[in-house]
């Protein structure tokens, strides 16, 4: 018997118990036979096949897997806590870094919560609502695109990743060109947006929305019909809409299961009611049927974009209010972005008042009226909830994300107990799990 | 108590806190001549009925349901609040389960759907330090409702909602692993995103942010607890 302290062999109550480390298992075989033998088996938190760092411990019988339990927590970096310590403004820059693949989702939902804190839904401008939709979608394909990417990877279909990351990658060059930044960016502030778009934003959005629609059919034709890719995906990881509901799942895995439950249409924000799209449903409750949805929704999502696209009218892209409105803007200067020369102008050399305003809202932000709201949009994973609890102070007092992959992820024993170890991939790839929204 | 916004249907308030000072350290500095200042913190507390909307059925369906099985209403539910078009209810620990069986069983409120259970944590409203929230969703009736539970420090238990809902499970888990909450009756309530040896419920107010003070070109900016707040 080895010595190795990692690999040590002790007695319980079930028998004895053997751990193995690699490379030792001569140790063990043999050592009892006709026992009956489990074989408890670590996967991850570094693997490459669980979005990240997501660890499973599986109990295996043979290929099949007899159970399977998740452990979460390795990317946990306390952001519901930090933002108790920041502005109600600074929040957003701590929101968009939770599930970092839908930035955009993460931050309407927060900014919707203050907004409604504030009572002041109904005054948010047209420009910026109709931008923050258009941002959205555009997000909803990248997140979607990823899923789809590192889902085929994670089951063989390199190609699938190639493809799906070079859709991908139109896309941020887009939310670069928009926002400025790639990822993380905090870009949609209560109140509005922090910026308006750049000239020449919208034809170069109508050019990536062309390239897209083009480029998904290469991603449809490899995939839809391919025999190796059916047979990975199809009839894994089963769950029926009872299952679903039990369970709380949201986004693709519950309309897998055939009913149309998209917060766009039951509970529409941001003016949902007035777009044209349709919410795809699958009947098969599996894998398949989740990537066949996220397929579809991309081409819905573009289609959301182009009427995004028919109705910008110029217009202010943040509230009048300028208790609440940020007075400064943002400029590219030679060493990189930075304040709007022109304010730092007005506000050092022309008007005392407007640097005392800009001053107050930039270290002491605004109040929010006392008491608490949960606001919830349809993410690319399903239903990302905010609750936030305000106590009248220029700080948020509490603020809870209810991320769709957190719930969704208590599934993955429904799902792929009783499978075999490699459906266990397809079944987390299925759910897609982000696990930055996960452990926040 | 006191008397706060009646356009939002809320008739009184619930005051949670006092705030003291005009900034939220009191180891800076105050010049501002602000230090003296006293703030009750009043949270929306509660509605009067008729409510309007759905509530007023949804809230006497539920009452019926808990008399028909020997429950006071009363003794089940301390009030309503109805604030900014959402409605909640706010449960007594001992009944919640009750509460929120018929929520989801019964066809008028039909339930079906646990979104999120979080909590709050207000340090200075004695013997209700601990708020447990569960937000519901009913999809056959598309509303939501809020049940919250007001818990003192002391003893911070309540009943698990695992049974009526699984996938409350994660869910409560973090409620316990950031705030302390005890749910009874939850199959395997163990920390869930800190370490299983964490000391602490790092979501609490008392617990520190930690953070270190950075210097930058001379200057030192202090670490985010430690510097004003407003």
């Amino acid at each position: 018997m080895s010595t190795d302290y990692f690999a040590e062999s002790y007695e319980t109550t079930e028998g004895r118990v053997h751990t193995v480390t690699g490379g030792d298992w001569d140790s063990v075989t043999g050592a009892e036979t006709g026992q009956q033998e489990r074989v408890v088996v670590n996967m991850g938190p570094q693997h490459p096949s669980t979005h990240g760092v997501l660890r499973m411990i599986l109990e295996l019988d043979g290929e099949t897997v007899s159970e399977v339990r998740s452990a979460i927590g390795y990317l946990h970096t306390g952001i519901e806590k930090n933002l108790e310590y920041r502005s109600w403004t600074q929040g957003v820059t701590f929101v968009t870094r939770m599930d970092y693949l839908s930035p955009f989702f993460n931050e309407v939902a927060y900014c919707l919560a203050v907004e409604k804190l504030l009572g002041m839904t109904e005054q948010i401008p047209e420009r910026a609502t109709v931008i923050r939709v258009m941002l959205m979608e555009l997000n909803r394909i990248s997140s979607h695109l990823v899923c789809l990417a590192t889902g085929g990877m994670e089951l063989g279909a390199l190609t699938a990743m190639t493809t799906g990351l070079r859709d991908r990658e139109l896309v941020l060059e887009l939310y670069e060109e928009l926002t400025g930044l790639r990822m993380n960016h905090a870009f949609i502030r209560p109140g509005g947006l922090a910026q308006d778009l750049p000239a020449g934003a919208e034809s170069k959005v109508r050019k990536v929305i062309e390239t897209l629609r083009k480029n998904f059919k290469d991603t449809s034709n490899m995939l839809v019909d391919n025999s190796v890719w059916t047979a990975r995906t199809k009839d894994v990881g089963y769950l029926d809409l009872t299952g679903c509901v039990a369970l709380g799942m949201t986004g693709p895995v519950l309309r897998s299961t055939g009913i149309a439950w998209d917060l766009r249409k039951t509970q529409p924000y941001c003016g949902y009611e007035t777009y044209e799209f349709d919410v795809p449903v699958q009947t098969s409750c599996d894998a398949y049927g989740r990537f066949l949805i996220r397929l579809a929704e991309m081409q819905e999502s573009l289609k959301i974009i182009e009427q995004c696209l028919d109705r910008l009218q110029p217009g202010p892209i943040m509230v009048e209010d300028k208790k609440i409105a940020w007075p400064a803007q943002l400029a590219i200067g030679s060493d990189g972005q930075g304040n709007s020369l022109d304010h730092i102008r007005h506000i050092m050399g022309e008007s005392m008042e407007a640097l005392i305003h800009h001053f107050k809202l930039v270290t002491e932000g605004f109040e929010v009226p006392a008491g608490q709201v949960y606001v919830a949009v349809e993410s690319p994973r399903g239903e990302l909830g905010v609750h936030v609890v305000s106590d009248g102070g220029t700080r948020p007092y509490r603020v809870h994300y209810r991320d769709p992959s957190f719930n969704n992820l208590q599934a993955v024993p429904a799902m792929a107990e009783g499978g075999q170890v490699a459906d266990l991939i397809a079944v987390v790839a299925s759910i897609d799990p982000v696990m930055g929204g996960v452990d926040r | 108590m006191s008397e706060v916004d009646k356009t939002s249907g809320v008739t009184q308030g619930h005051q949670v806190d006092v705030r003291i000072g005009a900034f939220r350290n009191n180891d800076s500095g105050d010049t501002s001549g602000f230090g003296g200042l006293v703030a009750p913190v009043v949270m929306p507390g509660a509605s009067s009925k008729p409510f309007g909307s759905w509530f007023d059925a949804a809230a006497s369906v539920l009452e019926k349901s808990l008399v028909s099985s020997g429950i006071k209403a009363k003794d089940a539910i301390e009030y309503y609040t109805v604030d900014r078009g959402e409605f909640t209810i706010h449960a007594k620990p001992e009944h919640v389960l009750s509460v929120c069986q018929y929520l989801r069983d019964d066809e008028k409120l039909r339930f079906e759907m646990c979104a999120s259970v979080s909590g709050v944590h207000f340090p200075n409203d004695t013997n209700r330090e601990l708020v447990a929230v569960i937000h519901l969703l009913s999809m056959t009736h598309n509303r939501r409702i809020r049940v919250q539970v007001a818990l003192p420090d002391s003893n911070p238990h309540m009943p698990s909602i695992t049974a009526l809902w699984p996938n409350a499970d994660w869910h409560e888990r973090e409620t316990y692993d950031f705030f302390g909450i005890i749910f009874d009756g939850h199959p395997a309530l163990t920390r869930i995103q800190m370490p299983d040896d964490w000391p602490g419920h790092p979501q609490r107010k008392d617990y520190p942010l930690g953070g270190i003070p950075v210097e930058y070109k001379g200057a030192v900016v202090p670490p985010p607890s430690e510097r004003r707040g407003y």
